[in-house]
């Protein structure tokens, strides 16, 4: 199922803010089609790598290639950039004094042009897909904080991502709304959705990833497929943190 | 009883009544308060009424006719009537609160631009609020008012009214400009991202998504300043402008009596009221149109 081209590509990426070196280094592969889950203790990078991607920070060194462009090049239209990568954060970041409806059509009609006509026949495709066809007048402050987060995936889906990154999705979720949310990634996943997805929830990461990433102190410490990393590690670092995390009773 | 007890059922029962009624506690809390509103109100009319100079301030600050006569004006004896001055003040507010917006705006992003090439463009914003909030601003209407006709430039319009109003724009739009960028950076700063984010400009982003709950959140205030403006037309009085103030004035001179004063200041107290209480209702229907629950 995973694609022969390369979705993405960092070499050796870097990135401090102030004294703090937040990645050391970052090398990192996906190819199409694939789901890499991106695991660690907080504060470990994940969530920098993934803004890296979408350019919201700025790198020190190395560089960042999307579909074969080099987007950490000087003197891009990052704006462009950005329409070709997805990304949803931990606190939803939903636009509350929009309806349901133009949170989702306001980047494909102003960024991409697209007619409000169309823009919202799409829109009205995808919230059937992910079962909120009937939220479309809604305000988001009305919803549920699952629905909130689909809704979130949705925005980021109608500007047709080539890649999604997922800022650790369901961490501000009640327990009872994780699986709804994990159920629409998992659906992205079937679809083939390239995705790289930052996630505290190893069970979930056991399951669809098809390689996992273990950050540790901003640089990839182990990489393999889920059943390597989680049944035997190679690390010491790694073998804590999950030791860390089975004691938490989150495995 | 400190150890874990047994889980027991509570059983659901309404609270029991309280022991003296509450209904007769309310009828109390209300008796005493009509009680003592209508003690308090006798006492201070009692005050005014038996005030050695009653008569007096009655006849000339409360004259049924003078306030009747300056209304409408009396036109053999060139006194302008107040309803036709009142129009102007609404004239200028009208088109200087519109203006206001835009300037405000425009200044409040400015400050907001990032990066070190512009730096002039926001020292100047800088500046110019910093000029027009610490001037008064009825000097900045004798300045405008009276020096700009003065330099008699070709094609440059010579109105008090103009140039008065003017001040009025400048000053206000420096208020409002801060009111404004308080409300932006009220904004938290996860929408802006969440808005760059999705391939939107950084302008994009300040019009749709950053600006508009930027300029709710400062209804109330941005309100206090055009209730304060409304009232500032005014000032335009001391420059010559026949708006309702001067009307007033003027009848009061020819007359002694100041009840036009009373009846220009119901006009501006009949025009602010019905502001505010439209503002509330806007603010309280985007409030439960947004809020979690359900329209009610």
């Amino acid at each position: 199922m995973i694609g022969d081209g390369e979705a993405l590509r960092m070499e050796k990426v870097h990135k401090s803010f102030g004294a703090t070196h937040v990645l050391r280094g970052i090398d990192l592969s996906v190819a199409e089609h694939e789901v890499i889950c991106l695991i660690g203790a907080s504060g470990s990078g994940k969530s920098t790598l993934l803004r890296c991607v979408n350019l919201l920070e700025d790198i020190d060194a190395g560089r960042i290639v999307v579909e074969g462009e080099e987007i950490t090049a000087e003197g891009l239209d990052v704006n462009r950039i950005r329409r070709h990568i997805g990304i949803v954060f931990q606190s939803f970041n939903l636009f509350p004094h929009m309806t349901v409806m133009r949170n989702i059509t306001l980047a494909p009609v102003k960024a991409l042009k697209m007619s409000t006509a169309s823009a919202e026949a799409e829109a009205t495709e995808l919230l059937e897909r992910f079962g909120l066809a009937d939220k479309r007048e809604e305000f988001p402050d009305r919803l549920s904080g699952g629905q909130q987060q689909r809704l979130a995936i949705v925005r980021a889906l109608a500007m047709k991502p080539d890649i999604m990154l997922l800022d650790e999705v369901t961490s501000a979720l009640d327990p009872e709304l994780v699986a709804e949310v994990l159920n629409v990634i998992r659906e992205l996943a079937t679809a083939g959705m390239t995705m790289v997805i930052a996630t505290h929830e190893m069970g979930f990461a056991r399951d669809i990833a098809n390689r996992v990433c273990f950050l540790d102190a901003g640089v990839i410490l182990e990489e393999g497929p889920p059943a390597q990393i989680f049944s035997e590690p190679r690390q010491p670092r790694t073998r804590e943190f999950l030791q860390s995390i089975i004691e938490a009773g989150r495995m | 009883m400190t150890g874990p007890r047994a889980w027991v059922e509570e059983p659901l029962e309404p609270p029991p009544p309280k022991e003296r009624g509450s209904k007769l506690l309310g009828n109390r809390a209300f008796l005493v308060s009509t009680g003592s509103t209508i003690v308090f109100f006798t006492v201070l009319t009692l005050v005014v009424v038996l005030a050695p100079g009653f008569r007096v301030v009655r006849g000339s600050f409360f004259s049924f006719h003078a306030m009747k006569e300056s209304f409408f004006g009396v036109q053999r004896e060139g006194l302008p009537p107040i309803w036709r001055g009142f129009l102007l003040n609404v004239k200028v507010f009208m088109i200087a609160e519109v203006l206001i917006l835009i300037l405000g705006l425009v200044i409040a992003v400015i400050r907001q631009i990032p990066g070190p090439v512009f730096f002039p463009l926001r020292l100047v914003a800088i500046l110019y609020t910093d000029l027009f909030r610490g001037t008064p601003l009825l000097l900045v209407i004798y300045i405008f008012g009276f020096g700009i006709p003065s330099l008699g430039i070709q094609g440059m319009p010579n109105s008090i009214v103009v140039w008065g109003g003017a001040a009025l724009v400048l000053s206000y739009s420096a208020y409002v400009s801060e009111v404004l960028r308080a409300g932006i950076e009220s904004v938290h700063a996860s929408q802006m991202m969440a808005a760059r984010s999705l391939g939107l400009s950084r302008w994009q982003s300040l019009r749709y998504v950053v600006l508009p709950q930027a300029v709710r959140r400062v209804i109330p205030p941005l309100l206090n300043d055009f209730v304060s403006l409304q009232k500032d037309t005014a000032l335009l009085a001391p420059l010559g402008a026949i708006e309702a103030v001067r009307s007033a004035q003027i009848y009061t001179s020819y007359r002694f009596n100041f009840s036009p004063y009373v009846m220009a200041a119901f006009l501006f107290i009949l025009l602010t009221i019905p502001l505010a209480r439209f503002t509330d209702h806007l603010i309280e229907r985007d409030r439960r149109r947004r809020a979690a629950g359900g329209a009610r």
